[in-house]
């Protein structure tokens, strides 16, 4: 694994009277997508809240390019360049498309002004934005709107981007979508967390993999031995690959 | 950076027809004409309607902080009616100095004088709200019994201070004689001062709608009454957002009091108190966050209240609960709820 550009060391996480995340140590490479795996509760979305300043962390320390990041405030998180796209998608119903792209231009304070060019690849990689452009987001599938909450996480360029189950909820021919767009993605080389629970989505997208269960991350390894090794994938996921397809 | 075409099936459908859910809308119109054959005369129901649109106008001008504040930060602020005392006092003040010019018959003179008692009451209550939020409101967020006692709390401690800087007898906020007198529609006597009223409260929602339409700040405030987690995430520093939107709101309750005073031309301490009520009848009609529903709701509130105190006065005691009842029957959420995460 290259250097990592997002570091977490023996991160717990308490909800009120819940102790949630029990010492997580994750490592997302730059340049990389590492896929966070995992059933149903076993903390993967409070990963992603916690590192995003949603949930303060309890212990432990998160370091996002070498700077300390636990606990610091959202927006400040946010402004160091990661972009994240929640598992409700977060969407702004009353808004347009447009308008919902504008807000995640932090420093552009007209539609006009957003890079065109930028937007230009966005719409090649969703075109069913630049058809709804002024339509209310609210109005739009829940495909669309997926496509919209990634679009608007890549807006600007953003140095890691943390998707929260871009799969869950989708047709399968908008998944085979989205996993065309997150090729062109990486391509790009950004750096990229993915938390899943569709294993056939993850395997196609990640190059290294961590899976999580009861709130502590219980392997870490590429994607490709991951893939490669069924018996693994049954013991971690209680699963198999050739099962799952 | 490539573009690639993807095929995307499924997903190009057009969405549902945008619609605008304009029954709200109607109700306007709708109880206006129902008072037409009731109040017996068509210049009684001029006069009626005119009175009802002005008051409507000076509430929605108060109230409309008041529903941004809450659907940003779910703060309930029953303190909102010691801005509106504080607007007309300060008003009070500023007049006091220029009374020659409020008694002049020159509209241009009387100008003079209102315009800088509306904006320095705006700046002074505004500059209240500043404290208000940082001192009163900010160590209870997210706490609503609490915040629903400590804010009654500022209000009454506010009242009291205003009595021991201006006095707790009544004082006088007389009306620039330019805005005195009626105007007459055929039978119909309208009075200038309504007309310049329900004009001032157009201005200020078209003026609201342009900013929460056509500037980010607008969008933000739009986007943060959603979901003001998602706000966050995206760089924005919901708090200050909100600090920004509370002292405008105040400011806004200030010349809201300074118009509401000038309406009564008396004012007393408990001025700010009595109307509170009021101001939740109207965000909660309107549905909670609701720019265009306080609207609405304001208008509702305003013509109900004439209409029943002409045809049945003792009506008119409950005729806004029973108003608020009868809308959550139909919109449990209001005329115009909002959609929050």
């Amino acid at each position: 694994m290259s250097e990592p550009m997002l570091d977490l060391q023996g991160v717990h996480t308490r909800i009120g009277a819940y102790h949630i995340l029990h010492g997580v140590d994750l490592q997302v490479a730059k340049g990389e997508m590492t896929v966070l795996l995992g059933r149903n509760g076993a903390g993967k979305t409070t990963t992603l809240r916690t590192i995003m300043g949603l949930w303060p962390t309890a212990e432990g320390t998160i370091t996002f390019q070498g700077e300390s990041i636990a606990s610091r405030p959202t927006p400040e998180i946010s402004r160091r360049g990661i972009a994240y796209v929640p598992e409700n998608m977060g969407i702004f119903s009353d808004l347009t498309v447009c308008e919902n792209m504008l807000l995640a231009a932090c420093d552009t304070k007209r539609a006009e002004d957003l890079d065109a060019k930028r937007l230009e690849w966005i719409f090649g990689l969703f075109p069913a934005l630049r058809k709804f452009w002024q339509y209310p987001a609210g109005l739009l599938s829940g495909g669309q709107k997926q496509m919209l909450a990634v679009a608007r996480g890549i807006v600007e360029p953003r140095k890691l981007l943390l998707v929260d189950e871009p799969s869950k909820g989708l047709a399968p021919a908008i998944i085979q979508n989205m996993i065309t767009a997150f090729r062109e993605l990486k391509q790009t080389e950004t750096t990229i967390l993915l938390v899943e629970q569709n294993f056939n989505f993850a395997r196609q997208l990640g190059d290294q993999v961590a899976v999580m269960d009861g709130g502590r991350i219980v392997h870490s390894g590429t994607m490709a031995s991951l893939v490669a090794d069924e018996a693994l994938q049954q013991h971690l996921l209680g699963l198999s690959l050739t099962a799952h397809q | 950076m490539t573009t690639t075409a993807t095929t995307v099936p499924a997903t190009d459908a057009l969405p549902a027809e945008v619609k605008t859910d304009r029954l709200p809308l109607l109700l306007i119109p709708a109880l206006a004409l129902l008072a037409l054959p009731l109040t017996g005369s068509f210049s009684t129901w001029v006069t009626l309607t005119f009175a009802g649109l002005a008051m409507g106008m000076i509430i929605f001008i108060i109230a409309s902080g008041l529903t941004l504040v809450f659907g940003l930060m779910d703060v309930l602020n029953f303190g909102h009616g010691l801005f509106i005392t504080l607007g007309a006092y300060v008003a009070v003040s500023v007049i006091g100095r220029m009374i020659g010019y409020v008694e002049s018959p020159s509209l241009m003179r009387n100008l003079m004088a209102v315009v800088p008692a509306m904006l320095i009451a705006m700046v002074v209550v505004g500059a209240v709200g500043f404290v208000f939020e940082r001192v009163i409101i900010r160590p209870v967020y997210g706490q609503p019994l609490k915040q629903i006692m400590i804010t009654m709390g500022g209000m009454i401690v506010g009242v009291e201070l205003v009595k021991v800087i201006w006095g707790a007898q009544a004082l006088p906020l007389p009306l620039p004689a330019a805005f005195s007198g009626s105007l007459l529609f055929g039978d119909a006597a309208v009075e200038k001062y309504r007309l310049i009223t329900t004009v001032v409260g157009l201005l200020v929602f078209a003026a609201m709608l342009w900013v929460l339409s056509r500037t980010k700040v607008g969008l933000l405030i739009r986007a943060g009454v959603q979901d003001r987690e998602m706000v966050e995430s995206l760089g924005y520093r919901i708090g200050l957002l909100f600090f920004g939107v509370f002292i405008a709101g105040a400011a806004l309750a200030g010349l809201g009091g300074v118009m509401w005073g000038m309406y009564q031309q008396t004012i007393v301490p408990e001025m700010g108190g009595a109307i509170n009520v009021l101001l939740f009848i109207v965000i909660i009609i309107g549905g909670l966050g609701s720019v265009g529903g306080c609207f609405i709701g304001a208008l509702l509130v305003g013509l109900v209240a004439n209409y029943t105190g002409f045809l049945a006065p003792k009506v008119a005691l409950f005729s806004n609960i029973l108003l608020m009842v009868l809308i959550l029957l139909w919109r449990p959420q209001g005329l115009y709820p909002v959609v929050k995460r």
